[in-house]
């Protein structure tokens, strides 16, 4: 069976062996896009959260034969010709990175928290980001990467 | 709110250097083992014994071979070379074959063109058991039949020390307190899941691509079962998704080398996260028996436990876990006569092994329980138990070894002790239940508690395992060379420090990746030994290039190639006395929690922290390692725990087993990180390793501040909702 | 394993019609769950999730009638969260962003699963489900809708269309336990709505689906004084108890068949005095 897929504004053709792959498979083993990662399989550590028409969601629960027509925005398309984005510099200023393995779906989770708060307490980001497992840095230099592009963003606004 | 960035306009140690690896690592482009892809690659999967202890009748791979797609079906036949493996003692079978012995044990791999394909052939392949009464209890395997040749007994060792029939005299009003503590099954639970990526070779060797601890020993392991010289197996780090202890052992590395050998094929395996439950050892679920005697004024007379822990059904590290019980039973405390006897066991249960903290985990449940039972009985406050006790330099171990390093165990519980309370949360969401509504401030009861831990850095009993570095410095670029496993602990950043430390700002700095086959082993990544070991012998080496270079400056190319040893240990006695460990480092945690009572329902309000850390290499890792060393020491008291049932893991998955999200931890706060650089030769500028003490003490505060709360014993950890709502103790 | 994509209600009956068998795909939460880890082989899906007829909710009078497709997110969100505060609140404590965003009100009833927090919430509020196949519509009640475990009155030829469920006209409380406190399944849980008069308390994660306590409802519309919106003291107690002994747990890796009984007891009595209070 193919299908077609919008995966960061380019439109694929899918070759599918087999139609259960996830969005998540397809986008890593088929489409070259390694950038969402695969941790739980279940919707449990948003390591594979992409963008489904605009709407945070972990890749690996969506049947991407039944994604065609929708728009997919994945961490690769995060940074911009200028280079980092704005989470993406807090990331690294604030030393949320250790393995790594949760960063590019916590970095696409946290450009759709700031879009929905843009100064987010710190109750509130904690809540927002449950979603995204991290188990190297205990999440605290993660909000503090949070805090700081939230607040860089408030200054340069 | 700490903000700790660190001054970046150096580039050298002490600074917040950034990682040389970040900027891959947030936009998705840092290759994992799991991301690894070759033209024509086939998919392993492996078919494992649903039985904890079953005799196998005979295994029928014909379906699964008929299959179309599938490219090699392997059993224990096809292992050339040495049938079994492991870190310390090779008894654990690469492919199952008279026996099983634990559920999820492997039988048999598969190579297939799609992943889909290579799990429904292994599930094709009938195995006929003969299915047998499982050995689940470790109490009872100390005495029942050997499920193995090597016996059940992984290890069995006492200390004595000082005294060991010393008694308290009552007439003088010494207090004896005793209990027992029960810690359950931790899985690592690294975000990145088993996976790699294994391709043959021209000259008739293979290629591994992994995620891994240790490379060089991975290496010997695979060499060994292929029958093949280790020179013939490259080993080659890929990107770590994490690890903590859980890449120590082999699981996939000869599986997957096989497969490629067989096919003529890259195969690529990655592990689900059901299967990486069932794919790597645990953390020992121990059963601990303290019973502590004091003077009238609180002053230790004598520390007697016995500590019982469930290896499960292989060796893995379970001597060295043990012993490091053993050793750290006491706690950082001045304790003049201990009898410390201790086993490792083998069960039905699932394999367990390394992970952060290493046996210290365990009895600091046990040691800090007792201070508190003997601050109670004493009527005495518990900080002011610990500081009469605390150990100090120049103080002996119940091991007879004497502290010749940094042991300021009273400056850092002091300094956590005098961290100012939080008040009242703010609001319901920052009550237990959070968004699941169950509870309002009126159902809350708060508690305090502080704990405190140690444990050693580095291999011990004789084990003086090295490191080897090389650094090339050619027209202004260091070339390093080590292979020390990056695991996400940030060894990358340090290296860069390093080599700019002694060479200057201005050299650049290039770092391998780590490999086999172009320097010699770094030792593992692990017993917090790689700031120190791998960072030594690349210091050793940069200094080696600054002397060379001072010597004469003119040369185009220089070279270093050093092995970095540190100072040697001794095994231990009959008697478990000996200096069996290098150094020490010591934490001490303080912990906040509200419980609901009523429904057993729990929220971690605050939890401060004190380290003594050797030299800070670099500020903003150290916070990293304190907050996730903290963060996992917390989910053991909080929540995490493989159920066994039948020998069965029954929550292998992030759906069931749960660690902490983002919601359910505080910001850790910082009291004090005390530096006092270490003496030993070797370590980098005084640098130690920081990553194990936040795993040892956070959870024993955590679960001392809910006793405090409900008045309740509780024994056993991680603490369930229903050991407090259905307590008979609870007072309503 | 054909995965067909229909683009209207119309098609996708069509497409049931034709493939009696087929499984129905929504938000993924549930279905793929199973498909990644090999345990679930559907021969047939049919994509119902984004399909526009499901999408959206409107006010009917006192009722909102929310289409399958509707997301937890979209519970959440004003206006519709004060008109249906119960099912903001569970849809508030399902999973997190990336699965509020996905899981659909639909797809949560049709899987019908005992720990559905979304199902709970509606068989306390009470109302109807529209159900369609090429032969028509139907509307059955929201309260006898799940016949068991991941058992419902949906025929294989039907797909879920929408709820309508009553506009709040007194109190609501969802109440949820887990072990964690964020992204978490019920260990237990309790969805309670008031109407003048009347009280329907439904519970969570203690029997083979949603599980309504009749006795302590019809104890609760006895005991409270419905002039004043309150009830006596001790009366939030017995109300907890009559819950409690409506509930049939069971004991599995998540919790004990005890503490989920006393779970009910207390999350009952206090979504009471939450709702009764002076």
């Amino acid at each position: 069976m193919n299908y077609k897929l919008s995966v960061n504004g380019t439109d694929h053709t899918v070759e599918s062996t087999w139609e259960g792959e996830s969005l998540l498979y397809v986008l890593r083993e088929r489409l070259g896009l390694p950038g969402a990662k695969g941790a739980c399989e279940q919707g449990e550590c948003g390591s594979c959260s992409v963008l489904l028409d605009g709407d945070l969601v972990c890749s690996c629960l969506v049947l991407a034969a039944a994604a065609e027509g929708r728009d997919v925005r994945t961490v690769e398309a995060v940074a911009g010709p200028e280079g980092l984005s704005d989470v993406q510099q807090a990331f690294l200023d604030a030393g949320a990175v250790q393995c790594g393995f949760c960063t590019p779906g916590l970095i696409v989770a946290v450009h759709d928290l700031l879009e929905r708060h843009p100064q987010p307490d710190d109750l509130t980001m904690r809540e927002e980001l449950a979603g995204n497992l991290c188990r190297c840095t205990g999440y605290g230099r993660i909000m503090e990467a949070v805090r700081m592009a939230a607040d860089r963003r408030a200054a340069s606004a | 709110m700490s903000t700790v960035t660190g001054r970046r306009d150096r580039r050298g140690v002490g600074t917040g250097a950034a990682r040389p690896d970040g900027i891959p690592k947030v936009t998705g482009e840092f290759a994992y083992s799991s991301d690894l892809w070759e033209a024509g690659m086939l998919w392993g999967a492996t078919l494992r014994s649903p039985h904890p202890s079953a005799r196998i009748i005979s295994i029928d791979t014909t379906a699964a071979v008929a299959m179309p797609g599938v490219r090699a079906v392997l059993t224990a036949d096809d292992v050339p070379g040495r049938p079994t493996y492991g870190l310390e003692v090779p008894d654990q079978p690469v492919f199952a074959s008279d026996v099983v012995r634990y559920v999820g044990e492997p039988i048999a791999a598969v190579a297939a063109d799609h992943y889909d394909i290579a799990r429904r052939a292994a599930a094709a392949i009938v195995v006929t058991y003969d299915v047998l009464d499982p050995l689940l209890d470790p109490e009872a395997s100390l005495t029942a039949e050997p499920l193995h040749p090597d016996g059940n007994v992984f290890r069995h060792m006492v200390i004595r020390h000082g005294d060991p029939d010393a008694v308290g005299d009552p007439a003088a009003g010494d207090i004896v307190v005793e209990g027992t503590y029960e810690v359950g099954m931790q899985d690592q639970a690294p975000l990145g899941t088993e996976s790699g990526l294994a391709k043959p070779t021209a000259d008739g060797g293979v290629e591994l691509r992994i995620g891994t601890q240790w490379l060089h020993v991975d290496r010997d392991q695979i060499a060994a079962s292929l029958d093949l010289d280790p020179d013939l197996v490259q080993v080659e780090l890929a990107g770590v998704g994490g690890a903590f202890g859980a890449r120590e052992d082999v699981s996939l590395q000869i599986h997957l080398c096989l497969l490629a050998k067989r096919t003529g094929r890259p195969v690529k395996m990655i592990y689900g996260r059901e299967e990486s439950f069932l794919g790597h050892v645990h953390r020992h679920p121990a059963r601990m028996w303290f019973r502590h005697t004091a003077k009238a004024d609180g002053t230790l007379v004598k520390v007697e436990a016995k500590l019982l822990f469930d290896g499960g059904a292989y060796c893995s590290s379970s001597p060295a876990v043990l012993a490091n019980a053993t050793c750290f039973a006491g706690g950082p405390y001045k304790i003049p006569n201990a009898v410390v006897e201790g086993s490792a066991v083998r069960t039905n249960n699932p394999p367990c092994g390394a992970m952060r903290g290493f046996g210290s985990v365990q009895v600091c449940f046990g040691h800090e329980g007792q201070m508190d039972k003997l601050a109670a009985a004493l009527g005495m406050d518990p900080v002011e138990l610990r500081l009469k006790n605390a150990l100090a330099p120049g103080d002996r171990l119940i091991t007879g070894q004497r502290l010749d390093g940094a042991a300021p165990v009273a400056a850092l519980i002091e300094a956590v002790a005098a961290s100012p309370l939080p008040g009242e949360v703010d609001g319901p969401m920052g009550l237990p239940g959070g968004p699941g509504r169950t509870t309002q401030a009126g159902d809350v009861r708060r508690g305090v508690a502080l704990a405190v831990g140690f444990k050693n850095l580095m291999f011990s009993e004789g084990y003086d395992d090295s490191a080897a570095a090389k650094i090339r410095l050619f027209d202004g670029v260091a070339t390093v060379s080590t292979a020390c496993a990056e695991v996400g602990q940030g060894f990358v950043t340090l290296v860069h420090q390093i080599v700019h430390e002694v060479l200057g700002d201005d050299i650049e700095v290039v770092l391998n990746t780590a490999s086999t086959t172009d320097v010699g082993s770094a030792g593992s990544t692990s017993a917090s030994r790689q700031t120190w070991m791998s960072g030594g012998a690349v210091k050793l080496a940069a200094d080696d290039i600054k002397a060379q270079v001072d010597l004469d400056p003119d040369r185009a190319e220089y070279l270093a190639d050093v092995v970095h040893q540190h100072t040697p240990t001794t095994p231990l006695d009959e008697n478990g006395q000996g200096e069996p460990h290098v150094s020490f480092t010591f934490a001490c945690h303080r912990a906040v929690v509200d419980v609901d009572p009523e429904l057993g329902v729990l929220r971690l309000v605050d939890l401060v922290t004190s380290q003594e850390v050797g030299k800070i290499l670099n500020p903003v890792q150290l916070l990293g390692q304190l907050e996730g060393g903290a963060a996992q020491g917390a989910g053991l008291a909080l929540m995490e725990e493989i159920v066994l049932e039948g020998g069965h893991i029954k929550n292998p998955s992030f759906t069931d087993y749960l660690i902490p999200t983002s919601f359910d931890l505080p910001e850790l706060r910082v009291a004090a990180i005390i530096e006092e650089p270490e003496p030993h030769l070797g370590a980098p500028f005084g640098a130690k390793g920081v990553g194990e003490a936040p795993t040892i003490s956070s959870g024993a505060a955590v679960i001392a501040a809910i006793r405090a709360a409900t008045g309740l014993e509780l024994p056993r950890v991680p603490v369930r909702p229903s050991d407090i709502a259905l307590s008979p103790d609870r007072t309503p | 394993m054909p995965v067909l994509v229909p683009e209207t209600l119309e098609e996708a009956c069509a497409a049931l019609a034709a493939r009696p068998g087929a499984t129905l795909l929504a938000g993924g939460t549930d279905l793929m769950v199973g498909i990644n880890a090999g345990r679930t082989r559907p021969d047939d899906v049919v994509m119902v999730g984004r399909l526009a007829e499901l999408r959206g909710w409107v006010r009917d009078g006192d009722h909102v009638v929310l289409g399958a497709g509707v997301t937890y997110t979209e519970c959440m969100a004003e206006p519709l969260a004060s008109l249906s505060p119960v099912l903001a609140q569970a849809a508030r404590s399902v999973g997190s962003p990336q699965i509020r965003n996905a899981g659909t009100l639909g797809g949560n009833l049709g899987t019908a699963s005992p720990a559905g927090d979304g199902v709970t919430a509606l068989v306390a509020l009470g109302g109807t489900v529209r159900v369609r196949s090429t032969e028509g519509e139907r509307d059955l009640d929201l309260a006898t809708f799940v016949t068991g475990p991941r058992r419902t009155e949906r025929r294989p030829d039907e797909l879920i269309v929408s709820v309508r469920v009553p506009v709040a006209d007194g109190p609501q409380e969802f109440l949820k336990l887990g072990t964690r406190n964020a992204m978490v399944i019920a260990v237990a849980s309790v969805a309670l709505v008031v109407e003048p008069g009347a009280v329907r308390l439904a519970m969570g994660s203690v029997g083979p689906g949603p599980v309504r306590a009749t006795e302590a409802e019809a104890f609760a519309a006895s005991v409270v004084d419905w002039t004043t919106g309150t009830a006596a003291a001790g009366a939030a107690d017995e109300f907890g108890a009559l819950a409690a002994a409506a509930s049939r747990p069971i004991d599995d890796h998540r919790s004990s068949a005890a503490y989920r009984r006393r779970a009910i007891e207390i999350l009952a009595k206090r979504a009471f005095l939450r709702s009764f209070s002076s």
